[in-house]
């Protein structure tokens, strides 16, 4: 099943989980069932219409999903999923 | 190329001949570059984790101008990482501090201090006299200014940023390269990323990434190599990974892309939703002060105290009269509590219990307040035994 890598700010939500495994045919897919198992999750992710927040970025292994096709981006087993959230420290 | 053109005529001494040894003997470099650094103006906003590796690589390197934006004081809790400064230096301005250390590797280097945070009035004309700007800032706000304004004047932005053991860094705003803006059009609502006061940091973690951003100057100044526009690096320190990401120029970027809509610098506090900062922050209704806490326990008042913290953090420092329940764990323990009772809610220094407070109010607890301070406050004003972190 493909690996959804979780960023440090969003681990707390997926009970500290650094690399969540889940079923799903697209990106898409495979978030929902990320959030359907870790609810909490879900609006860190996706504003009040259901869209990815625009401070969060999801990649297909090096690719920017925004850049294929989005939520419908096919996934393979061996594909990797990040969520990358904007990070502002520097202090 | 990034770096102004060197004047014909400007040289180097004897004594920068011998100092820069290593690099002339580099073809890359040679003299030729060399005196383009020296010729070249890097703009550094920041003192702190990411500016303290920045700032002294750059003056060791010989780059003829830094300057530096910086307003901060040096603090005992900034020694762990901004290794610019030290323990000599608390108490002084984190620019004297900086400028010292710099100057002190390499007193050839100019550097122009700007004690002042970087607003929407002056950041066009300091960034204007740069060649390249080093963005080592800590908060959204002034990283979408710093953005705007590199884009508005067409100075690359050498991107670097930090939370706990993870780090990113890029270089934005080249000519036909994207922009922050193109990585991330909004940033997060406030609150929803703690900072790394409120997350922590490794301290060694700006130290890599601010290297990463100084070795990206460089390569700019000297026209050199590869340089990280385009490319997004992600870093991992606990699990020592780096990972690179695509980073495209986006079509419907508001500041670079061909429909642009700002023109002009915004006002970044209010497109952040952060209120601007204030000395004192203004007391809320629901607000107790941590003497008045120490006289309700000495009066027997009959009320629980809730430190929000986590485990970690409980362990360094506590109230004895506190019972421990960490903000993340409080939805799932609610039942453990009693909506008539009362309630006083603290953490490090006020903004988790206030979150706290927050979260007991919507569920139907009426009598709900927060330590204004936290247990910092608490040391401060009611026990100085307990150690502030």
């Amino acid at each position: 099943m493909p690996k959804i890598l979780i960023p440090t700010p969003l681990r707390q939500f997926v009970d500290k989980q650094d690399a969540v495994t889940v079923a799903g045919a697209t990106v898409g897919e495979l978030l929902q069932a990320l959030t359907n198992q870790h609810a909490d999750l879900r609006k860190h992710l996706y504003n009040d219409e259901g869209k990815l927040r625009s401070f969060v970025n999801v990649y297909l292994n090096d690719e920017d999903i925004r850049y294929l096709d989005k939520d419908a981006t096919a996934v393979k087993d061996s594909d990797t999923i990040s969520i990358v959230p904007s990070i502002a420290g520097g202090r | 190329m990034a770096a102004t053109i060197a004047p014909p005529g400007l040289s180097l001494t004897n004594e920068e001949i011998n100092r820069y040894s290593r690099h002339l003997i580099l073809p890359e470099v040679g003299m030729e570059g060399q005196i383009q650094l020296k010729a070249s103006k890097v703009l550094c906003i920041g003192t702190g984790g990411l500016g303290a590796p920045i700032g002294m690589y750059l003056a060791a390197a010989g780059v003829g101008t830094i300057g530096l934006v910086d307003f901060d004081v040096v603090d005992r809790t900034n020694l762990q990482r901004q290794i610019i400064h030290g323990t000599k230096d608390i108490g002084r301005k984190k620019l004297d501090s900086a400028a010292d250390t710099m100057l002190d590797i390499n007193p050839n280097v100019n550097i122009v201090k700007y004690e002042a945070a970087l607003t929407s009035e002056n950041a066009l004309d300091i960034v204007r006299q740069y060649d390249v700007v080093v963005d080592g800032t800590d908060n959204f706000p002034t990283r979408y200014l710093v953005n705007d304004a590199c884009v508005l004047t067409g100075k690359p932005n050498v991107y670097g940023s930090i939370f706990r053991f993870e780090g990113q860094a890029s270089v934005f705003a080249t000519k036909d390269g994207p922009c922050y803006r193109c990585l991330y059009p909004e940033p997060p609502p406030p609150g929803l990323v703690p900072s790394c006061a409120e997350g922590g940091v490794l301290g060694i973690l700006p130290g890599l990434i601010g290297v990463i951003q100084a070795t990206e100057v460089v390569k700019l100044l000297l026209g050199k190599g590869e340089t990280l526009a385009g490319r997004l690096v992600l870093y991992d320190a606990l699990n020592m990974k780096f990972r690179e990401m695509r980073l495209r120029k986006s079509p419907e970027c508001p500041i670079c892309g061909p429909n642009r809509t700002i023109t002009a610098l915004i006002d970044y506090h209010q497109f952040c939703g952060v209120p601007r900062e204030t000395a004192e922050p203004a007391t809320v209704q629901g607000d107790i002060d941590p003497t008045e806490v120490k006289a309700l326990l000495d009066k027997h008042h009959h009320f629980t105290l809730i430190d929000v913290r986590e485990p970690h953090e409980h362990q360094i420092c506590r109230i004895p009269a506190a019972r421990l329940i960490p903000l993340g764990d409080l939805p799932k323990r609610l039942a453990e509590l009693d909506r008539s009772a009362e309630y006083i809610m603290h953490c490090k220094s006020g903004v988790r219990s206030a979150k706290a407070c927050d979260l007991l109010k919507m569920n139907g607890f009426q009598k709900v307040r927060n330590m204004k301070g936290g247990i910092l406050a608490w040391a401060d004003k009611v026990d100085p035994s307990v150690p502030k972190y």
